[in-house]
This record gives structure tokens, sequence and C-alpha cells, in this order.
């Protein structure tokens, strides 16, 4: 097998930047000192960790002291969601708002609160993949005690109206958190500015390494600790802290929000390209909005095609992306993401998602484009579906 | 997700693809809502299978289990096709994950159901050599 060199997944994860290795390198060799230690090899720690929640603040546009460095995006979310659940349910509050195409981080989360008394309202996303500022008004009751809306979806890529809906949860005094993993670094985020209670992020979206997140509270909140044990991030979150992959987050977050405007005047080139060239392949569909996405996402769906075979093709020609079929998902259901914007299991399960980088060239969008249309013919002249498609046969939907 | 290399050859080389234009035994399982559909073609001939050709729509172990149920039973009587087992396939195949097991049923299953055709189109009840074929796996998958 070629080994993969095109890679379109940079949703999923992505390579760890020179930046980051070079600042990380001294904090894997001589610079070991766990932070809590009170001689120099420590403090030389507690001094790097310290830096690198200054360089969050300063991308998020809050204080350091607002900032708790997690293992990754989901224990962001989960930190945020149950804790600020324990505390509003104090109060009598024990009903969450989000939206029907969260990460599983947020909706696995918000299963689990149910068992426990909790109650949830599932906004809709409609066929653009985008939650209406309206739904989530007048969605919110006197026993609202958190809003959780994703930043920008991460299968189609969908911004969401974030700052609108800060503002509205702000009036209303409703506690707002938003899982920002994806956004992060492909949208100019200010947490104060755009009203933003809570936000998750996770380093290795943006050229960290993978197991660092980090979660933003506003400090007029209080918030219960989630993993009970030593003194660290303030008493709120304990464990050793990762000291290099803290530093490594440090230097991406701003390597990421310093170079969102360069990177995303690239990729909507790329972006742009690639759609018009994809979008000339006999029924294939774009989903989520046109216009209000990450430049860095495109997800198409090719009828009569399968997605893991569309991967499993991209692969033997070198191309790294992802797909939400049910044979990618380990399920028997598609993403829950194309689902929730209307598409029919057949269509989801013929879907693209191509998730580009300031890495990403167009050397490597031109190969995409040369290649993906001929794998797609390939794949439906021996797809049946495809057969019935064509025929207009109607094809068995339960 | 692991594919062993017999898969993958399977998946990136597949036999036997395509239809056959005389076949004289078609059957077509599977679902698009689950994700897959298989089409098997025979041109059956004094009890044996002379040609078989596939079409399917699906994941990578769909198509390699396809190709390689097409290979097994190529040249082979009916009786003995009718023996081939979804463990018989997943087993020619060095292995499947799991969650793909349900693709070797559906193998067995468009096999069965080619036959059943043929006899049909023969006159013969297919029942009592073919037993019930589940068309749609959709309900069978998870139970494997």
């Amino acid at each position: 097998m070629l080994k993969t060199t095109i890679y379109l997944d940079n949703a999923a994860t992505t390579k760890v930047s020179d930046n980051v290795l070079n600042a990380m390198l001294p904090y894997l060799k001589e610079e070991y000192g766990n932070p809590s230690s009170i001689y120099t090899l420590g403090r030389n720690s507690a001094i790097a960790v310290n830096k690198a929640r200054h360089q969050v603040a300063q991308a998020l546009g809050c204080e350091d002291n607002e900032v708790y460095f997690t293992s990754c995006g989901s224990e962001s979310d989960n930190w945020a969601i149950k804790s600020t659940a324990k505390m509003m349910a104090q109060k009598g509050k024990k009903h969450i708002i989000t939206s029907v195409f969260e990460h599983h981080a947020v909706l696995h989360t918000l299963d689990a609160l149910k068992k426990e008394g909790f109650e949830v309202t599932y906004l809709p996303v409609y066929s653009n993949g985008i939650v209406k500022v309206e739904d989530v008004a007048n969605a919110i009751r006197p026993d609202t005690a958190l809003v959780t809306i994703m930043y920008a979806n991460n299968e189609i890529g969908t911004i969401q109206p974030i700052p609108e809906i800060g503002a509205l949860c702000k009036e209303k005094g409703v506690i707002f958190h938003t899982d920002a993993v994806q956004a992060i670094g492909n949208v100019h985020i200010n947490v104060k500015e755009q009203n933003i209670d809570m936000l998750s992020l996770s380093g290795h979206k943006i050229h960290a390494q993978k197991g660092c997140g980090v979660l933003y509270v506003n400090k007029k909140y209080r918030l219960p600790p989630f993993i009970d044990g030593g003194a660290q991030e303030r008493g709120r979150r304990a464990g050793t802290e990762n000291v290099p992959a803290i530093v490594g987050l440090g230097v991406a977050i701003t390597d990421a929000v310093n170079g969102i405007d360069s990177k995303n005047e690239k990729l909507r080139k790329f972006s742009d390209k690639i759609y018009n060239e994809i979008m000339k392949i006999d029924r294939v569909h774009l989903n989520g909005d046109r216009e209000k996405r990450m430049p860095s996402n495109l997800n198409f769906s090719f009828e009569g095609v399968e997605g893991e075979s569309l991967l499993l093709q991209l692969d033997l020609q070198g191309i790294a992306a992802s797909s939400g079929s049910a044979c990618t998902s380990g399920s028997l259901d598609p993403s829950h993401v194309l689902l929730s914007i209307g598409l029919p299991h057949e269509v989801a399960h013929g879907s693209l998602r191509i998730s580009m980088s300031e890495y990403t060239t167009e050397e490597e969008i031109d190969k995409l484009i040369e290649v993906l249309p001929v794998i797609v013919n390939k794949l439906r002249s021996m797809s049946p579906l495809w057969d019935h498609i064509i025929k207009g046969e109607t094809f068995k939907i339960k | 997700m692991i594919y062993s290399e017999k898969v993958m050859d399977h998946y990136a080389n597949p036999r036997n693809v395509g239809e056959i234009e005389d076949a004289n035994g078609v059957g077509e399982v599977g679902n698009a809502k689950c994700g897959d559909i298989m089409k098997m073609f025979l041109k059956i001939e004094d009890n044996t299978i002379k040609d078989v050709k596939f079409k399917t729509f699906g994941c990578g172990a769909a198509i390699a289990t396809s190709s390689i149920a097409t290979e097994m039973i190529k040249g082979k009587p009916l009786s003995e096709a009718l023996k081939l087992t979804n463990k018989a396939v997943v087993e020619a195949l060095d292995g499947l994950p799991p969650a793909k097991l349900h693709c070797s049923v559906l193998a067995e299953q468009a096999i069965k159901a080619a036959i059943a055709d043929y006899y049909t189109r023969q006159g013969i009840d297919p029942t009592p050599f073919v037993g019930e074929i589940k068309e749609d796996h959709c309900d069978s998958c998870c139970g494997i």
C-alpha cells in the first residue's frame, strides 16, 4: 500500500508543527520537573505552564486565571457540562439546551445527565446545519441551567451564531458553553466580546500533540472540580500537568490564532476549486451551508456510493479523508450529523469529509480533484444501488 | 479498523465484477438504508455454476466478501455452492473485524437468492434446496 502523503483529515487530528515540537523538546528532555516542586527544575516547569496559560488566554481574550488545562476536548466538555449541571441543580435548575448535532462528548454526557433527572431540549439544525438563535430564545425557561452549542460542526464545518447566542444567554442570565474544538484556529473567537461563559478546545486539532485540552471558565463561576486530587490548576483540576503538551498547546494556539486570516484566504481558494470540480459529478450533494462554514471543510455525498469504499480507494491513491457512513462509525447507522440535516440514510452512507490545514498544498488538491471523479465512477460501475438510482427505481427504505 | 491483506487484495482487485447478460439466476439482497446491497449473477448449466459475477454497493468488507464468494462457487455444483457458509467466507479472507461479519452473511444470502431465482425460473420450488433467504439483513446482522 502507498504511504499516505496527502492528508485531508485535519478535522480528525493534525500533524505536530515544527514550532510546537521545538518548544516541547526541552520539556521532554532536560526540563522534566514537576511544576508543583519547589526547586529550580520544578519552578521552570511551572513557569512554562504559566506561559502557556497566558498564551491561551491571549488567544481567547480572557484572563490567565480563567484557563484550565485538561487531557482533551472530551474531558473539557464533560467537566463543563456535568459540573455546571451539579452546580445549577442546587438552585433547582435542571434543564439543558443543546443542538441535535453536537459531538458525542456533549450528547453522551447529556444522556448520562438525563439518567440523573435532567431534562434536555435538542434544537434542530435545519438543512443548512445551523442553529437558529430564535429557537434558543424560545427554548430558554426559568429552570434552564445551561445552553451548550458547538462553535463549528466537526463533520460539515458549519459555523453557529455563537456571538448572538452568547448575547441572548447573557440577557437571560443562562450559562453558555461552547465546544470550540473544531472552530479554534479557523474562526475568530473572543470569549468576552462574544459572551461565552465556558469554552472547550483541544490541542491536537491545531498542530499540538494529542492528550491536551483546555476549558475556559468565566471567573464569575466557581465550577466544581471534575477530577479530585492535588491542588493543580488552582485546585479545580487535579493531576500532574502534562508539561510538554501544555507548552506545545500554548505555541500552537498562538500560531493558529495569528494565522487564521492568511490560512482561510488560501483554503477558501482551495475549497472553491474542489467544490467547482466535484459538483460537476452527477448526483453529488454538498452537506452543510455553502457560505457559513469553515473554509477548511467540505463534505459531499455521492449517491450510489458507500463512504468506506470511497475512503479505501482514496487511501490506495495515498489520500487520507473521512466519511460519516455507518461502516466507518462502527454501528449500523450513518452519522447523526448527516441525519440531522435531513439526509436519507443511503445518501449519508455516501459521504466524504475533506478537511484541510495550513499545510495543505494546491498540488494535493489537484490530485484529489483528479482521482475522486474516477473513483466515484469506478464504485458506481459496480454498485447495484447506482443502477436502481439511474433507472429511477425506488429502493427499499425502511 | 484493520482489514487483513486478503480483504484488501479482494477489495482493491475484486474478482468477477460485473453482470452476466444471459444469467439464468439473479439474486439481490441487502438494503440501501443499512449501506450495503449485493447482487449476484449466475450462469448455471447442468446444475453447475459455469459463471458468476457480482455487483456490490457497500464497504470494503462487503466488496471483498462478494469477490471471494464468487471465487469459492465458480465451477461448483449447485449442491456444493449452497453449502457455502458465511464462516467459510470469513475464514477464506483470514478473518473480518467483528462489526463487518454481517457482510459475509450478505454474501451467503446473495448466492442463495440467485440459486433460488434459478430454481424458480425452472419452475421448481426453491424452498427445499435453499431454505429461507433473508433479503433484508438489517435484522439478522446484529445477532451474529
